[in-house]
């Protein structure tokens, strides 16, 4: 019967579509068939199957759109000017879970290369849509949806506004409390993503009640939740210092020093750098850290770490220690300064070891006990600061790290090697404290000509009326006519 | 004329003489000039000298009864600002002893007190200490419970391999791989495989239990669903020939939990059993059986007379409940009434269900 032919052809018709849709699903897994399907010009192939009246095919097809948005930026432009965009967020309203997930997926895939992809996301108005997944019953839908919300908001401030003012901020909240870890991680991290870009948009986090849910996840034993939990809360608390006060007051410590000992350097990392946002505000809150025990288990898990893992510990103790003298003193207490010097010179990468060079500088310059106890790392920052393959921001730091410590230093063996290798605007300022010193104390004058430094002191040369002549001069004062000339 | 002559004579000398004798005296005069003159002038000196002495002497005594009286008077001066600078410097340094101490006392109160920072320090390493410690123990913690969970893992899977190897243990007449004769004693997997319990091949578990309804044969159909891990094909079956469809598949299709249609989930006498339940129901809330009839039907009591033109052998009396069969026992043919059956509507009872994957789901 014709009828029977007819159907039989239109069978068959849906069975191609079908073998072709999974085929090209399949191939688009393998990097190297993207090239070829991309000149291939599937885009625009597969473009119609998304409206295809058989679930299967459209959610196939959705899925090797995603996979071939996924590869590169540059299929993901023409994924984006093949005008898919508006059928998948069309279709998202009214398909069943499989193809909101496919569909989140494209999304995702597509808004995650560039600003300028995520913004025709948001101009194709998928952010509704997507707030709509995020309601669903299907924790995978709400996994795929936040998924593509956090790599839209990631680029910039007002791709995120554009995502908070689609009201995705509360539903977000509300995805970190369900009972699946996959769903929490994702969430944590769009919300980490949303509030980074600026205080406002971190207060917006915050009035959605975020804190209190991110804080309870602390302790969570999965690893990567706990990460992304502690990058959402420093995200959150660096902006200012009131809402670093409301992270504190969530009763994040004594817990997050649990986190240092983590055994995932990602997490011991983004719990340093939450310590870090925390403290770097006020002396107070600093101060809140310190009598926590903050500091202690910092250096330690600076000791543990290695490498960039290592750079946010670092960098908190310089915050601490600059804050005021009794902090920089609780620094030291805390063993800080051994671990810093081991980082100065062990660390191959120049940015950590300047990070240190600063910290060093940080805690030294206030008085001159806080100086003694970093005098043993002058020798360091000096070879660091004279030599060649040195960065020039490396070499910046030691220089005002240098220049901090030696006006308090009043331990005169620490700076008598600076006279012998020392460049002149250093050996000014050495020269300065030693003629501010010597006058007052007789031992250290004596110690001082035995050790040769008074001899090192008149071979250099000085042009006659500079700082560095009244300096030389005032250090010859101190002693009788034929030492001078002996010496 | 003696005389002249003489005088004549001597004057011939007498120029001469004369000239001599002015001349000597001229001769010494000068001698005796300045003879004189040096006696007058030094003299002269004398006096002058005594008069200067003279004058010496008073000046002197002026100057000094003067030089006395003007330093008395700077004297008095000088003591007076000395008294004044020695009072001063008094002040002065009970003065800086006040201060020390005032300041002393001010910055050790207000501004730092040494050993309050002090104790401070103390107090913030003691912290460190503890917390340190507690962070280690917590570290210790972590890495013995990841041992012991690593620890039985390995023996859970030990113990697997075991109850699977069981066929290897040795018997009375051949000692098994892990038994041998040239061995002082038997391997430790020797005595593994006594302990472990053989594999029993899995056979499906019939559970005899009375199903009463629909919803327990549900219950009884979780546990025949998709096996987990546990049982595998069994060895023995001979291999069938052909392409077959991906194993999981089939298994998955085979040991699909039921899906009662529409048609089955419901039963079909539903209603008679409602109807009873609901009957039942009024029967205990009601306080009496008899249908309470509001007053305004009272007058409703009264016979209808029909009229002769509208009258049929259809008495309208039969209109009412007890007319109908289901009310009324003695309409019934046999000794029970009708089942009311309601069938579903069986349209798409086999939609997503089939084996092909037609319209499938993915």
């Amino acid at each position: 019967m014709s009828q029977r032919q007819v159907l039989q052809g239109l069978e068959e018709y849906r069975k191609a579509r079908l073998q072709f849709v999974q085929r090209v699903a399949e191939q688009a897994t393998r990097p190297q068939n993207l090239e070829t399907l991309q000149s291939a010009g599937v885009i625009s192939l597969l473009r119609p199957l998304l409206l295809d009246v058989v679930p299967t095919i459209q959610q196939t097809a959705a899925l090797a759109l995603g996979r071939l948005a996924n590869y590169s930026d540059d299929l993901a432009e023409a994924v984006v000017k093949g005008d898919i965009l508006p059928q998948l967020v069309y279709s998202l309203a009214e398909q069943n879970r499989f193809y909101k997930k496919a569909a989140a997926f494209v999304l995702r895939a597509v808004g995650k290369h560039s600003p300028q992809r995520a913004q025709a996301i948001v101009d194709c108005g998928a952010l509704d849509a997507l707030v709509i997944c995020l309601e669903d019953f299907d924790p995978g839908v709400k996994e795929a949806a936040a998924w593509a919300l956090g790599c839209t908001s990631r680029h910039n401030a007002e791709l995120s506004q554009a995502v908070v003012d689609a009201g995705a901020v509360p539903l977000l909240v509300l995805c970190i409390q369900e009972p699946e870890i996959a769903l929490k991680r994702i969430a944590a991290l769009a919300l980490s993503d949303i509030s980074k870009h600026s205080p406002e948009l971190a207060q917006t986090v915050v009035d959605a009640g975020a804190i209190a849910h991110l804080a309870q996840m602390i302790l969570n034993p999965d690893a990567k939740l706990k990460h992304q939990v502690l990058s959402a809360l420093g995200q959150i608390a660096k902006h200012s210092v009131d809402l670093a006060e409301m992270v504190v007051e969530a009763e994040i410590f004594p817990v997050v020093l649990t986190c240092l000992k983590d055994k995932d350097e990602y997490v011991k990392k983004s719990a340093c750098t939450l310590i870090r946002e925390i403290a770097k505000h006020t002396p107070e809150l600093s101060q809140l850290v310190v009598n926590a025990g903050g500091v202690a288990s910092v250096t330690d898990c600076i000791g543990s770490c290695r490498g960039n893992t290592r750079l946010p510990g670092i960098m908190m103790l310089g915050y601490v220690a600059a804050h005021s003298e009794n902090l920089a003193m609780a620094v030291i207490i805390s063993k800080g300064v051994p671990q810093l010097s081991v980082c100065l010179s062990e660390e191959p990468e120049d940015h950590v070891k300047a990070a240190a060079a600063w910290a060093l500088g940080q805690i030294g310059r206030h008085t001159s006990e806080h100086a003694r106890a970093v005098t043993h790392t002058l020798p360091v920052l000096l070879s660091l600061y004279m030599s060649t393959e040195s960065s020039e921001d490396l070499q910046m730091k030691c220089k005002k790290a240098i220049k901090g410590i030696l006006p308090k230093c009043t331990y005169l063996p620490a700076l008598e090697p600076f006279l012998y290798g020392a460049p002149p605007n250093i050996l000014k300022h050495v020269l300065g404290q030693f003629s501010k010193v010597l006058p007052h104390d007789s031992k250290a004058r004596r110690l001082f000509v035995t050790s040769g430094g008074l001899k090192k002191v008149q071979e250099i040369q000085a042009d006659p009326g500079s700082l560095l002549q009244e300096y030389i001069n005032s250090i010859n004062n101190c002693y009788p006519e034929e030492v001078v000339r002996n010496a | 004329m003696a005389t002249l002559a003489r005088l004549q004579a001597r004057s011939r000398f007498l120029e001469n003489q004369y000239y001599f004798r002015n001349s000597v005296v001229d001769a010494f005069r000068k001698k005796e000039n300045c003879a004189a003159v040096k006696i007058q002038s030094w003299f002269r000196g004398c006096q002058v000298r005594a008069y200067i002495r003279h004058l010496h002497r008073i000046a002197i005594i002026i100057q000094k009864w003067w030089r006395g009286y003007l330093s008395r008077k700077h004297y008095q001066l000088k003591v007076e600002v000395a008294y004044y600078t020695m009072k001063m410097e008094l002040y002065n340094a009970m003065a800086v002893r006040i201060q020390r101490r005032w300041r002393a006392y001010k910055v050790r109160k207000y501004c730092f007190n040494y050993f309050y920072y002090k104790q401070y320090l103390r107090a913030v390493s003691e912290a460190n200490e503890t917390v340190r410690e507690i962070l280690q123990e917590y570290a210790e913690i972590q890495e013995s419970e990841e041992k012991k969970a690593e620890l039985e893992r390995e023996e859970k899977q030990r113990a697997e391999e075991a109850r699977k190897m069981h066929y290897l243990l040795s018997t009375k007449q051949i000692p098994g791989i892990y038994n041998s004769p040239f061995r002082k004693e038997p391997d430790p997997w020797e005595l593994r495989l006594q302990r472990a319990k053989p594999l029993v091949p899995q056979r499906r578990r019939v559970q005899q239990k009375q199903c009463a309804g629909l919803a327990d044969w549900l219950a009884c159909t979780s546990a025949r669903s998709f096996p987990r891990s546990g049982s595998l094909p069994p060895i023995n079956r001979k291999p069938c020939q052909g392409p077959f469809r991906n194993i999981n598949e089939v298994l998955e299709q085979r040991y699909k939990p039921l899906e009662p249609t529409l048609r089955v989930a419901q039963p079909i006498d539903e209603l008679t059993p409602a109807r009873q339940e609901f009957q039942g129901q009024e029967w205990v809330r009601n306080i009496s059986d008899k249908m309470f009839l509001p007053f305004s039907s009272h007058h409703k009591k009264e016979k209808y007379m029909p009229s002769l033109f509208s009258s049929s052998k259809y008495d309208p009396i039969s209109c009412r409940k007890q007319g109908f069969r289901s009310e009324n026992p003695g309409k019934w043919i046999c000794d029970k009434d009708f089942q009311t059956v309601f069938p579903s509507v069986d349209l798409f009872s086999k939609y997503g269900k089939s084996y092909s994957r037609a319209g499938q789901i993915v």
